[in-house]
This record gives C-alpha cells, structure tokens and sequence, in this order.
C-alpha cells in the first residue's frame, strides 16, 4: 500500500507518545539504578536504622514489608479465588447475584487507596478493635483498638481483593469449556470438576494474577498511613498488635519529614531501588508463570 | 442421595452455554446413577463457602461507604461539631474577620478553624485536569500506534513495558517527581515554586497513561478487522481509516479509559501528597502554584486529629464525597465498556 504524507504523520505523531513514555520510564528507572544502586549493601539490607533514620540499613522495613504482604495474601486471596469460582464455574452471567458482584468488583478496584486507609481506621480499628477490647479487655488503654500489623495487612487484602478476582476469573475462563462437559459427562459432580479438572488447569493463571495483586499490595501506602506503619521502629514486629516499619512509608516519610533530606537522599534512593526490586522481580515472576502456563495449555 | 449443587448453579447452568444448540444438564441425565454415589460432606460445605465468600466484594463496598460514613454525618447533629463549624461554611464562601469580601478557605489549624473543602476540590481538579490534557493524548497515541503502525515484535516488547509502568508503586512515582522532575521543571521552565500543579501532574500522568493505554488498545483491538478491510477496499488511505473507522468504532472504550482514569486521578493519594506542595490556595487559573488536594488533605492531617473532632469529621466527609466522585465515574466508565462490546457485537 501506499503512503501518504498525512500517514507518516499519524505514525510519527503516535510514536512520538510511544516515545516519550518510554523515555520517562527509562529516565525513572535510570536515576533510580544510578543513585540508588551504590547504597547498597549487606549492612543497609541487614541493620537497622539509625536514630536520624539516615544512617544503618533498612531492615525492620524489609521485614516489616515482607510480613505485612504475606499475611495480606493469606487473609485476602482466599476469598478472591472463591469469588472468581463462584462467578466463572456456579452463578449464571444473567443471574442478579454475578451482577451485583460483578458491579461490587469493579467499583472496589476504583476505590481511592486513602478511601480504603479511611475505611481501615473506620471498621477494622475503631469498630472491631474497639469492640474486641470493650468486650474482652477492662483496660482503659487500646489492646486491638490500634494501628497494628493486623489491621493494616486486612485492609490491604480488600483492597487487592478485585485484582485477585478479576485476573482469577480470567484465567479460569481460558480453562477449555470441553473438559468440564467431558468431566460432567463421566458423572462427576460440579464441584469434583472444579477442584480436579478446572483448577488444575488454570493454576499458572491463577498464580499469575494473585502474585500481580500481592505486588500491588506491597507497594501501597496511602492505605496503611493510619492502619500501622511506623516512622520508626527500632525492633521488628513480633505480634499481629505490633506496628510496623514499611519500605514505601518509610520513603514517604523520610523525604517528606525529615529535617536534612539532602543528607537523606542516598538512603532514599537505596530504599526505593529495594521497594522497586522487591515489586518488579514479583512482577517479573508472574510475567514467567504466565508464560509457562499458556504454553502448557497450547495442544 | 445426589449431589446437592448449588441453587445458581441450578437454576442458571443451561443459560452459561446459550450460544450452542445442545446443552449438558448433568444434575438430570445422572440422577439414576449417581444413587450409587454419596458426596463427600466436605464437598458441600466447601460450595457453601464459596458461595458465601463470593459475598464478599459486595459486603466489602457496603462496609466502606457505612464506616466511613458513620465517622462523618455526627457533624449533622453533634453540638460540639455546631459550636466549632457552621455546616454551611463547608461550602459557601464566608466573610471572616479580617477579610473585605466571602472567601474559600481551608484553615484547619486556624483560630477560629475553617474549613471550607471547594480550595481542596479545586485542587483536586486541577491536578486531575491537567495530568489528563497530559495522559489522553499520550494514552491514545500509544493505543493507537500499537494497534495499527507498530511491528509485531515492538508490540511484544511495548504492552509488558507498559504493565511494567503500572507496576511502579505511586510512592516511587511521588519520590521520583519530588526528587528528580521537580527540580528539573523548575530549572526547565523556571517555575516560582518547586512543587507545583505541574510537577504533581507530570507524575499522576504516569499512573494515568497505563490505564488508558491499556483499554483504548483493547477498545481499538476489538474493532472488527471486516470494517478495516471494507474501507480499505473502498479505497481509503490507512489514516483515514484510522482516524475515521477504527477510531469512531472504538470510542465508548477509549471513553471508558479516559473515564476510569480521572477515577484513578483524583483518587491518587501519595503523589500528590508527595510532589504538589500541599498549600490550599483557592486559584483558579494559575498552575504554576502549589495546590492541596483532597486525598493529600486527609493523608497530612488525620494523623493529627483526635478521633471524633470537628476536623476528623469534615476529614471523612471529604472521604465520603471522594468515594461517590469515584463510584459514579466508575459506573459511567463500565456503562461505556458495556455499549461498546454491544455496538460492536451487533455489527459483526
């Protein structure tokens, strides 16, 4: 075919946005590496903070990171995989339940992240924890009622709840519909072909969207402002009561609070590279099993 | 006994496969044969679970607007809330002591504290706006460049770039426009304040362009190769085709991607908390300023605030009117996905 000047243009003109995003991403990417990369260490990885925050390593905020993301995965992927079943393999698409789910899904994935940070302190701490300790404790002084590792991950598990759905649901989709008629044929019941034939065949999708959504948790901090993070922690957490350091808050605050953020620039670039490689190799994980997974499925 | 499925599934399995001539009713064809057979009991609860767990989402959304509801309306009877803040001074303009005219502001610290929200809905626009006039454009060409101009291999490569962007926690993007964009903005264009609209929108457009990116691509993708082919064969050029075919064809998507992310936009809490300067100046016009937004606001200040004070309700207030904003364009954005996969099933 032939072009014309005007097609060149429309090409040109759509590249260079192509163009420009690339070159910010490797721009962020770039100064990220560059400055960050020379602050790490064993020590910065290993120790903790120093008084001014500056100085020693980060790792009460890896920790912290780590077991915040891990029990946001154990309380919130459950449920997300069950929903996601009920949606592809029991409700009908007509049916007014998938419906209402289905809006409830898509408008929990645009809740504003501080929305749900509010929502934490609202029903998690005041309404839960308050209840607990008014029942159970005598004590003036808040129990459950507080900021803590427990509240924070919970309300981070309902906010990548719809992540989990949606990406669950897709991968059980591409599940072929001839097996579960082969398997209802052969006079297995619904669920007996959902556990054995349909999961099976849909785990790699699955694994795939769930670590997408714990990546996404991870990285999250408007949530967690008044949910549990801590500025400053000199010990780890220890108990679901314990608050907790986080690599994203601990970047919030410290370019944003800290008294000298000059001197604080190296560290923060360490941390943040850290924050990004910890999410990027999740990313990088799911990318892989998606890949292995779809070439599984291929006859 | 046979098996017990569930009452969804039940009524509704014919319906999930309408499209074909023979369907497969195995709970009827099987009940002779499955008397042999008993469910094992952990097979039935497990389908309960399931199904009350699917709950889940819509218990999640109701749970959201009535705890944080339930922190806010007390301001509506509440004396103590009456004695500080008069619930008309939230929105209208008022003549304080010390001004010549009515004025917006947002002074919570202040003596008497004020707290007018239309500064921070402002601000919120503005950001918002401009990171839009930015990522639309951005979003649509690089939609469109990958769909019709680009390579197979760069269409490889590009989409998981893409999704590598939306992968960036919006923290790093905050720290990057705070850190590297703000001073070479300034130093760039000269700007009065370092933190400015500018540099805030700069960095939310990054948040922006995958959200975009991704549904337009997907809108322009669906759009029917048969509508290409006619008009090529019609004898139009391959722009035309693009900015008068495909383009049109796909436009309730890539509205739906321009709707969903103002969403995300205003929604956006740590970039702009990080990178705008957080001063609540009511200005209109000028964008070189610092301005304070509405997630910002409540991400500085509740921290500061004594559970049920007059400023932690006008706080979840701002939280209730942010959550409606964001559902209702939500809705609006699905609405638009939904005609678009119906125009587009009708005409093929």
């Amino acid at each position: 075919m032939r072009h014309t000047k005007k097609d060149w243009l429309l090409a040109g003109l759509t590249g260079i946005s192509l163009a420009v995003i690339l070159l910010l991403l490797a721009v962020l990417l770039g100064q990220i590496v560059w400055h960050g990369a020379p602050v790490i260490s064993a020590e910065f990885l290993t120790e903790k903070p120093g008084a001014d925050m500056i100085s020693g390593g980060i790792w009460p905020a890896i920790y912290g990171t780590v077991f915040m993301t891990l029990l946001m995965t154990l309380a919130g992927v459950p449920v997300g995989i069950a929903t996601a079943i009920f949606l592809s393999e029991y409700a009908s698409p007509r049916s007014r339940i998938a419906k209402l789910v289905r809006i409830a899904v898509n408008n929990l994935a645009g809740v504003p992240s501080i929305v749900f940070g509010l929502f934490g302190l609202g029903f998690f701490i005041i309404f839960v924890g308050g209840s607990m300790d008014a029942l159970f404790y005598d004590d003036p002084r808040p129990v459950w009622g507080k900021p803590s590792i427990l509240w924070a991950s919970l309300t981070l598990a309902v906010l990548t709840l719809p992540v989990v759905i949606v990406t669950t649901e897709e991968a059980l989709r591409t599940v072929p519909r001839e097996l579960r008629d082969a398997s209802l044929a052969l006079g297995a019941t619904r669920f007996q072909t959902v556990y054995k034939i349909v999961l099976p065949n849909a785990k790699g999708g699955i694994l795939t969207g769930v670590i997408l959504a714990v990546s996404r948790g991870a990285g999250e901090v408007a949530p967690i402002i008044f949910c549990g993070a801590a500025n400053f922690l000199p010990y780890l957490p220890t108990d679901l009561r314990d608050m907790f350091m986080h690599l994203g808050y601990h970047v919030y605050a410290l370019a944003t609070q800290s008294p000298n953020v000059d001197a604080a620039r190296p560290t923060l670039f360490g941390t943040v590279l850290v924050l990004l490689v910890l999410t990027f190799s999740l990313n990088l994980l799911a990318v892989i099993i998606r890949a292995r997974s779809r070439a599984a499925l291929r006859p | 006994m046979t098996e017990q499925v569930l009452d969804a599934g039940e009524h509704h399995a014919p319906a999930a496969n309408s499209g074909r001539r023979i369907t497969v009713r195995p709970h009827r064809a099987r009940s002779g044969l499955a008397s042999s057979f008993k469910t094992p009991l952990w097979h039935r609860v497990a389908e309960r679970t399931i199904a009350v767990l699917a709950l889940a989402a819509i218990a999640a959304i109701a749970l959201i607007f009535i705890f944080i509801a339930r922190e806010a309306v007390p301001m509506f009877w509440e004396v103590e809330f009456a004695e500080e803040v008069e619930i008309r001074d939230l929105f209208f303009a008022k003549e304080w002591n010390g001004y010549d005219e009515p004025v917006f502001i947002w002074q919570p610290v202040g003596e008497p504290a004020k707290f007018n929200v239309v500064p921070l809905f402002v601000g919120s626009l503005k950001v918002t706006l401009l990171a839009m006039l930015m990522s639309v454009p951005l979003g649509i060409g690089c939609a469109m460049f990958i769909a019709l101009y680009a390579p197979r291999a760069v269409r490889e490569v590009v989409k998981p770039v893409i999704e590598l962007l939306a992968g960036i926690p919006s923290v790093v993007l905050g720290f990057f426009a705070l850190m590297v964009l703000a001073s070479w903005a300034q130093a760039t264009f000269g700007f009065h304040f370092r933190l400015n609209a500018v540099v805030a929108a700069i960095g939310l457009a990054l948040t922006i362009v995958p959200v975009i990116f991704t549904i337009a691509e997907d809108a322009i993708q669906s759009v029917p190769q048969t509508l290409n082919e006619a008009a090529l064969a019609l004898g139009a050029r391959k722009y035309q085709v693009a900015l008068r075919v495909v383009l049109p064809a796909a436009l309730p998507g890539i509205a739906a991607g321009v709707v969903l992310g103002f969403g995300r936009a205003i929604g956006e809490t740590m970039i702009v908390l990080m990178a705008s300067g957080n001063a609540a100046i009511m200005e209109l016009f000028d964008f070189t300023t610092s301005v304070r937004t509405v997630t910002a606001t409540i991400a500085a200040e509740l921290g500061e605030v004594a559970q049920g004070d007059a400023h932690w309700r006008v706080l979840f207030l701002l939280g209730v009117m942010l959550f409606a904003v964001t559902f209702v364009l939500n809705i609006v954005g699905d609405l638009a996905i939904q005609r678009l996969q119906k125009k587009l099933t009708a005409e093929s």
